[in-house]
């Protein structure tokens, strides 16, 4: 076998850095099905997974992709699948089978334009709302946004480390320019990376309950095979695991589907800041955009604009605090995105009229001159 | 009776169900009921490593069996139990994974799953309830729903071609292809214990009858007007060509393990083929050492 973590300095896209972050990860099992611009993901796995002792399979399509992560995820191995656009809409029912039964799994989604085919294969955003809301019923999951390969690379890892520690799945929220370009990517001594996995049951068997929630509000885990008889269902379950057609019961699910991730938002909500001190125009934007957006802050700030920037790396759930405390004091949110608005609701709904969010709508297909961004900047600051 | 005395009663296969989870839904009369007691009866004369096991469903009346049954076990969606059953053995080898889902379940909406888990060998055993209709959702034409055959979405008879399931399996590659009826609660037994043992893809079909809906919709009668129809009409034929076992309406049902070979399942393909363009540098997969 040969080293998971190829420690090192590489010239890689960000969609090998994805694998390469999974590999690193500890993901050991792969169901694809080819689909640009997310191919070169399952394409890497292809190839690494046999080194290191990991299983790759290109499924029949993108529902069997989803599900095969799903059932090698209760083996106990860390498990992910890529897809892009229309493979991400197949993908759905079975996202809220892994939500549902708390299952860990990654699923990178290196968006395209659509709606439908769309412009195959360019760049968007426009499944931000789709990863919030495409399976039906109402539920909480994690996403992350990457903004270069090196991104692709850590939060790949993040993501691993998410799901595992809250039993979730979690999406990467790539796009095809950051999973296509091909930029340096440093990766670390195998050592230098922290990895979390699932909480595993302790005591005895015939007592355990296949959800009943540890301190975090996170059941522990056991591997099937292990002799533990789980039963697991995407009905409506009681801690047992058991059905439970009560609205209690439902009550009771979603409670604690619900708690173990708005408990837990300090851990879980990753972001950066941008010459945000005296910031009184705020960009607030993610994946590809935070690039175009930070070139327009630099901009802004030589024309003495107090331009600044406030990064989402993880964008669900979404850091509603901390834009109600910046809506107090900003005159105005600035949202570049490759969709026509889905994120620029989102900051005006937890702006709650305290500060205008305006967006830079965009219809994907390329990202934003930054002189348009820095155009609604001067509107803004007007 | 004395609670201690009915220990005595206790039913053998009790072992192998969630006691804890009985009285199941299924109606009176209900065909599933059986299959699974015949699974019950073939998992305990198996030298299986219990453990080891695991039951997936997908979704449909059928589709509730995974929750009755004491292993690991998992509900799934519609339609998808065949992927993640191989997402399952595909991550642990060491399992023996049985998909126990509907017709609709698995030749309908995941029929696509169903093919080309077959084609691909992939070891998992395929236990298939077909009662001709899907029973969950009230009694809806299925892809296997016999010609004429009424049912509340083809309210005047069903005019399209069926699938003949195991003609279907044997084409895509299937290393053990049987059929029964639920009448034939030993021959059932005896074939999941058959393909237990066996790796491969292995596809068992139960015609099964669903009193509720199937059969009132048709007239048929009760649970054991079918039971008796599926004595008058079954005929064995085991090692019979796949292509001559259509069933028809009421008509005649050819039952019997057409199929038993043998051939290199997914894994061991992967490995043998990795290992010879890979060499040394491979360590085979899912092989103790
Ligand atoms: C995606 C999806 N579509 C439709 C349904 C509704 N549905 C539930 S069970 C079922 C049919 C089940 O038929 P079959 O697999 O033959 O099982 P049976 O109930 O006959 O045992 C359908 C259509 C569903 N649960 N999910
Ligand atoms: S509806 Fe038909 S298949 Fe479903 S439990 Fe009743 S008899 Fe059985
Ligand atoms: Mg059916």
């Amino acid at each position: 076998m040969k080293p998971a973590v190829r420690t090192g300095s590489h010239y890689i896209t960000g969609d090998v850095a994805c694998a390469e972050g999974a590999i690193a990860a500890g993901c050991r099992f792969f169901g694809a099905y080819p689909i640009t611009p997310a191919t070169e993901v399952a394409e890497h796995m292809a190839e690494r997974l046999p080194d290191v002792g990991g299983t790759f399979i290109q499924m029949e399509d993108e529902i069997a992709a989803i599900a095969s992560i799903l059932g090698a995820s209760w083996t106990g191995v860390k498990t992910m699948t890529a897809t892009s656009g229309p493979g991400f809409s197949l993908m759905m029912e079975n996202l809220g089978l892994g939500v549902c039964t708390e299952t860990p799994c990654v699923i990178v989604n290196v968006q395209r334009t659509g709606p439908s085919t769309g412009l195959p294969t360019q760049t968007g955003q426009g499944d931000m709302m789709q990863a919030r809301w495409g399976s039906h019923g109402d539920y909480e999951l994690i996403a992350i946004a990457p903004s270069s390969p090196q991104d692709c690379f850590y939060h790949t890892i993040l993501a691993f480390n998410l799901s595992e520690k809250y039993r979730v799945p979690v999406l990467v929220m790539a796009d095809e320019i950051v999973g296509h370009m091909s930029e340096k990517v440093v990766i670390p001594d195998a050592k230098e990376i922290t990895l979390v996995s699932r909480p595993k049951p302790k005591g005895r068997k015939d007592r355990f309950r296949l959800y009943e929630p540890g301190p975090n509000g996170v059941a522990p885990m056991p591997a099937i095979g292990e002799g533990y008889n789980v039963h697991v269902t995407g009905l409506t379950h009681d801690e047992r695991g058991y059905p439970s057609m009560t609205v209690e019961a439902q009550e009771q699910m979603m409670a604690r589907l619900k708690g173990k991730i708005r408990n837990n938002l300090d851990d879980i909500i990753h972001t950066e800041e941008y010459l945000m001190e005296d910031a009184d125009i705020v960009i607030v934007s993610y994946g590809i955009s935070v690039r175009t957006g930070l070139t327009a802050v630099d901009e802004a700030r030589k024309l003495g604009y107090k331009a600044g920037l406030f990064r989402l790396i993880t964008v669900w759930p979404f850091p509603e605090g901390r834009i109600k405390a910046l809506a107090k004091k900003v005159k105005a949110f600035v949202v570049p995105e490759l969709n026509l608005g889905q994120i620029r609701r989102e900051v005006e709904r937890c702006a709650f009229g305290r500060a205008p969010a305006i967006g830079v709508p965009h219809c994907g297909g390329w990202v934003h001159d930054p002189d348009d961004i820095l155009k609604t900047i001067k509107e803004a600051a007007r | 009776m004395k609670p201690e005395e009915r220990v005595e009663e206790r039913n053998p296969i009790e072992d192998f169900l969630r006691m804890d989870r009985i009285p199941h839904i299924w109606c009176p009369g209900c065909g599933i009921g059986t299959v699974v007691t015949s699974f019950a009866e073939a998992m305990k004369k198996s030298e299986l490593d219990l453990d080891k096991v695991a039951v997936v469903s997908g979704i449909g009346c059928t589709g509730r069996v995974a929750g009755y049954v004491k292993f690991d076990s998992f509900h799934t969606t519609h339609g998808r139990a065949i992927p993640f059953a191989t997402g399952l053995k595909l991550a642990n080898p060491e399992l023996k994974v049985v998909v126990f889902s509907g017709d609709g379940d698995i030749a309908g909406i995941g029929g696509n799953h169903f093919i080309h888990a077959a084609r691909r060998n992939m070891d998992i055993l395929v236990i298939c309830v077909n009662n001709f209709n899907y029973a969950m959702t009230g009694g809806q034409v299925a892809a296997t729903t016999p010609l004429t055959a009424n049912l509340s979405t083809a309210p005047f008879g069903n005019f399209e071609y069926p699938f003949n399931l195991a003609y279907l399996a044997d084409a895509c590659g299937a290393t053990y292809v049987a059929r029964w009826t639920s009448l034939h609660i030993r021959r059932v037994t005896k074939s999941i214990q058959e393909a237990l043992a066996k790796r491969g893809f292995s596809f068992i079909e139960v015609i099964t009858p669903c009193v509720t809906l199937y059969a009132r919709r048709n007239r048929l009668g009760d649970g054991l007007n079918l039971l008796k129809y599926y004595y008058d009409k079954s005929e064995m034929k085991h090692g019979a060509d796949t292509r001559t076992v259509d069933i028809d309406f009421q008509g005649k049902i050819i039952v019997g393990k057409f199929v038993d070979k043998d051939k290199p399942t997914f894994l061991e393909c992967m490995n043998t083929h990795l290992q010879k363009t890979l060499g040394d540098k491979y360590v085979p997969y899912g092989v103790k050492p």
